[in-house]
């Protein structure tokens, strides 16, 4: 199970889930005009976004694991750019390093056609709380 | 930038600073590609800043309970207004790319509340041009965001040499 659906910023950009990757949603997005930064060239800001998404995704399955409902709030994201993205479907997927009581540390990847190849990559920490009741 | 014939750039690089309109440039840039979609508008700038504002819209919530924002948005406002400091500073454009840019989500904004950022570029070197801002919702004093980044020149023989 995929857990929480992607949010309206996602949709309107066009980010689906790809696959799971061993329980974990894949967030992809199609090339388009909306996701345009310098010409030929996919925006940093929209790369940021679908790491966002994909660190979220990846934390909302390890925690629904443990049957877990704690609310979500990033605290920080570091993205690096590694390589200009292509007109091209890109790809994202969150890995929780660590996740502790409070704080979740989430490493996340995006690329396009090689897996190997990142465009980007960050870190993004998360801060949890329980339900407000 | 772009080989588009209304683009206010064209020739401007050759040109140098004298040529360069920075508001022409700032309206283009937010007419188009992502940009565009988001809705980002240039406001004003100074010798090293510039002002941008992302205007509250449904479908670029990240909560639909809240109604507050998602995130990324507020990265890309982040982004290109960091990136528009570094042409203000530099008065002229050059093709850069962003090396890193690490954003601190300080509070959520309010819901409904069009964004605003201020950034400027405080360094720039041959290749290199160090960047930070802040995002608030109505008070720059109690930021919703706050930003340091890098960008990195395409080519560092289009560095000024100043």
């Amino acid at each position: 199970m995929t857990g929480a659906a992607l949010p309206p910023y996602a949709r309107a950009m066009g980010m689906e889930i790809d696959h799971l990757d061993d329980g974990t949603a894949v967030i992809a997005m199609d090339y388009s005009i909306r996701a345009q930064g310098r010409p030929g060239h996919v925006h940093g800001g929209a790369i940021g976004g679908m790491l966002e998404i994909a660190a979220y995704m990846a934390l909302h399955t390890d925690l629904a694991r443990d049957g877990s409902d704690m609310r979500i709030k990033p605290v920080n994201i570091t993205i690096e750019y590694l390589r200009g993205a292509v007109p091209q479907r890109t790809f994202a997927l969150g890995q929780v390093v660590r996740r502790g009581r409070r704080v979740a540390n989430v490493r996340v990847e995006a690329w396009q056609g090689d897996r190997e190849k990142l465009v980007a990559s960050g870190w993004i920490n998360f801060l949890l709380a329980p339900q407000k009741t | 930038m772009d080989d588009t014939p209304d683009n206010p750039l064209r020739g401007a690089e050759k040109a140098g600073p004298a040529a360069f309109d920075f508001v022409a440039f700032a309206d283009f840039v937010c007419s188009v590609g992502h940009n565009e979609f988001l809705g980002l508008k240039y406001q004003r700038h100074g010798t090293d800043w510039v002002e941008m504002v992302l205007p509250w819209r449904a479908d670029l919530v990240g909560v639909e309970e809240t109604g507050v924002l998602a995130s990324g948005p507020i990265v890309s406002l982040l982004d290109h207004c960091t990136s528009m400091a570094v042409w203000a500073r530099r008065a002229m454009f050059v093709a850069h790319v962003t090396l890193d840019l690490r954003i601190d989500y300080v509070r959520a904004a309010g819901p409904r509340r069009t964004v605003t950022a201020r950034c400027e570029c405080y360094q720039v070197r041959r290749s290199m041009a160090f960047v930070r801002g802040v995002a608030h919702d109505g008070d720059p004093t109690d930021p919703v965001a706050h930003a340091a980044g890098i960008f990195m020149l395409v080519d560092s023989e289009q560095a000024p040499r100043a």
